[in-house]
């Protein structure tokens, strides 16, 4: 399917409502993870076994109070939590839900997304900065230095899957990733794959890394000194984050919307059933890989800040450049020279 | 369209870079600077050099600004002291404004004709800068390598006699 | 064509709408009660002490500078990675020197212990 100019427009309209309702529906869902691990019943007052939870959510922290703490800097305060939400939102951008189905393909499409992910961190340190509390203050500076670092592993586990697809368009990635699961890179580049996994959860600020907002040494971390929607608008970040995180491994490493074995199991697919089968193999695959965060947050214990840092630096980024010349030196021994 | 946005972000990027300058305040200094990158970056993007747009963003917003304001974090109370914005150095300032002025001018002049249309086609830059990096612009691209080395050296160097006060 | 960054552009107004309008939204109906010691910095229940601008460990300043430095070598190796396979050994050999002088610098600062977190 190929889509015009007004088809692409459309499309982001609409992939920008869904990833706003899934968004909403990943807190419901995290909490009904945790309760069913931790043996409880989770939220379910709210419509049918609490479904409309999340709207409730946010109808809430509409209505509270904004609280802007007289020592803090006014503007920039404001600014933090929209630079944030806004930039988890459009890293979303270049991933293709669908055969022609994307909202923009450029053929740097990659580093786009590694682009917005750094200006996101802007979001947090100014938010830490702005707040002049000491918790908040700590937290940005750790949530910063661990999102740089991280970010150096991520883009050099990405080069190994350019240097087998050699393009940086995301499109081409997804399509080098035939419907023959062994064309996956995630059986291509496992030790890319496994440290672009470890490097989300950095990313992402979720745990055993969320050190940033570790709850029992500095209360909320960055966000400790917001109130209202402010405070909503930063849990929500985090949750699209989630999402994009997911559907980034999904794209890279899963083959994105490729249905496996479909010349076999389903020859006769074509249109629009082809193409709603593939966003629905596109969910599925995300959602697989939001629940796996989701079971991780839920069973392994908090890093200390040093290990953090140590995994980071001292195992991830070595073994990134490994993989770089491991998958060159087998690339030239498979084109044979 | 094109004119329209071209527009935006110049004056995205004159006023913040006029912000960053005047500003009292060495946050707001460096948070408009962080707009003058992107409007920069979009400028690299409109004229089809998507990879420099990309790697304006990535070197200059997500390190370089991160840097400078780790600094202005990390130094005690810097954050409360207004800036001086008062004119001093004239002289060696306005001459080198002048200086860079006046060689700006040159090479627009020297440039004989300009492509006044933007490319027809908008083919990714990636290749060819990754072709020309390998054979043409060999030996610069490893002197990189070395000068980022120095660097690296350079950086522990000072961390490590930071170390050492800490020390004594 | 030009054409193509359109519905980013779109996806950047919606998000910024979604970033704005809820912030003005809040702001316009929630209540407005503030007082001093609602208003004052979160520390546990006591009273602030001090201000939260003091100085904090260069650490976080060195994985900066670390940071963009390796950042930069890494940008290298993206047009480098997409014509690998168009050049060949002679590109492989080229990596391998950049990746090797890359690597020196790294095993310098972790032999510093540039990078040792107490």
């Amino acid at each position: 399917m190929k889509l015009e100019l007004l088809g692409h427009l459309i499309l982001t309209v609409a992939i920008f409502g869904s990833l706003f309702l899934f968004v909403a529906y990943a807190v419901y869902f995290e909490r009904k993870v945790a309760a069913k691990m931790q043996n409880r019943v989770g939220p379910d007052r709210v419509g049918w076994y609490g479904l409309l939870q999340p709207f409730a959510d946010i109808l809430k922290l509409l209505l509270k109070e904004e609280i802007i703490a007289t020592q803090a800097t006014k503007f920039v305060h404001t600014l933090a939590p929209a630079i944030s939400v806004i930039m988890a939102f459009i890293t979303f951008a270049m991933i293709p839900i669908a055969e022609g189905f994307y909202i923009a393909d450029i053929n740097i499409g990659m580093l786009y997304m590694m682009a917005v992910t750094s200006i996101g961190v802007y979001g947090v340190t100014l938010a830490g900065w702005s707040s002049n509390s000491k918790y908040s203050l700590l937290g940005s500076m750790r949530a910063s230095a661990q999102m740089i670092s991280y970010e150096l592993s991520m883009g050099l586990a990405v080069v190994g899957v350019i240097l087998i697809t050699q393009s940086i368009s995301v499109v081409s990635i997804v399509e080098s990733q035939t419907e023959n699961i062994l064309y996956w890179n995630i059986i291509r580049q496992p030790l890319g794959f496994l440290i672009f996994w470890i490097a989300s959860f950095a990313e992402a600020n979720r745990l055993p890394f969320d050190l940033p907002e570790s709850e029992q040494e500095l209360v909320g971390g960055f966000h400790t000194e917001y109130s209202s929607m402010r405070f909503a608008l930063f849990f929500f970040a985090e949750y699209t984050h989630l999402i994009v995180a997911s559907s980034i491994l999904t794209t890279v490493y899963l083959g994105g919307y490729q249905i496996p074995f479909q010349s076999f199991l389903f020859p006769g697919l074509d249109g629009w059933w082809l193409v709603s089968a593939q966003i629905l193999t596109f969910i599925l695959k995300m959602c697989l890989f939001v629940f796996l965060f989701m079971w991780v947050r839920w069973t392994l214990p908090r890093f200390k800040y040093n290990h953090l840092m140590e995994l980071g630096w001292k195992y991830l980024l070595p073994l990134g450049l490994l993989n770089v010349v491991l998958t060159a030196g087998w690339l030239l021994i498979y084109d044979g020279f | 369209m094109e004119v329209a946005i071209f527009w935006l972000l110049a004056v995205i990027i004159i006023a913040s870079a006029a912000a960053t300058v005047f500003s009292k305040n060495i946050i707001y200094s460096a948070f408009s600077l962080l707009f003058s990158f992107l409007g920069v970056a979009g400028i690299y993007a409109m004229l089809s050099a998507d990879f420099l747009a990309v790697t304006q963003i990535m070197v200059y917003v997500g390190g370089i600004l991160t840097l400078i304001l780790f600094g202005v974090m990390l130094t005690n109370r810097i954050t409360m002291m207004s800036l001086k914005t008062d004119v001093f150095n004239f002289i060696p300032g306005l001459t080198i404004a002048a200086v860079m002025l006046a060689g700006l001018l040159y090479v627009i002049w020297v440039t004989g004709t300009w492509a006044s249309d933007s490319p027809a086609a908008w083919d990714t830059t990636v290749e060819t800068i990754g072709t020309l990096t390998i054979t043409r612009f060999l030996l610069p691209f490893e002197v990189v390598a070395i000068l980022l080395l120095i660097a690296v050296v350079g950086a522990s160097f000072i961390a490590r006699k930071d170390k050492q006060k800490i020390q004594s | 064509m030009f054409e193509q960054y359109l519905p980013v552009l779109l996806l950047i107004v919606l998000a910024v709408a979604f970033g704005a309008g809820s912030l003005l939204l809040t702001g316009l109906i929630g209540p407005k009660r503030p007082n001093q010691v609602k208003n004052s910095a979160y520390e546990s229940g006591m009273e602030p002490v001090g201000t939260a601008h003091e100085r904090y460990s260069v650490k976080y300043y060195m994985v900066a500078m670390l940071f963009v430095i390796f950042d930069v070598e890494i940008l290298f190796m993206y047009p480098w990675a997409v014509q690998f396979r168009m050049l060949g050994l002679f590109a492989f050999i080229e990596m391998i020197l950049f990746i090797g002088l890359l690597f020196a610098g790294y095993y310098y600062i972790i032999k510093k212990g540039v990078l040792e977190w107490e």
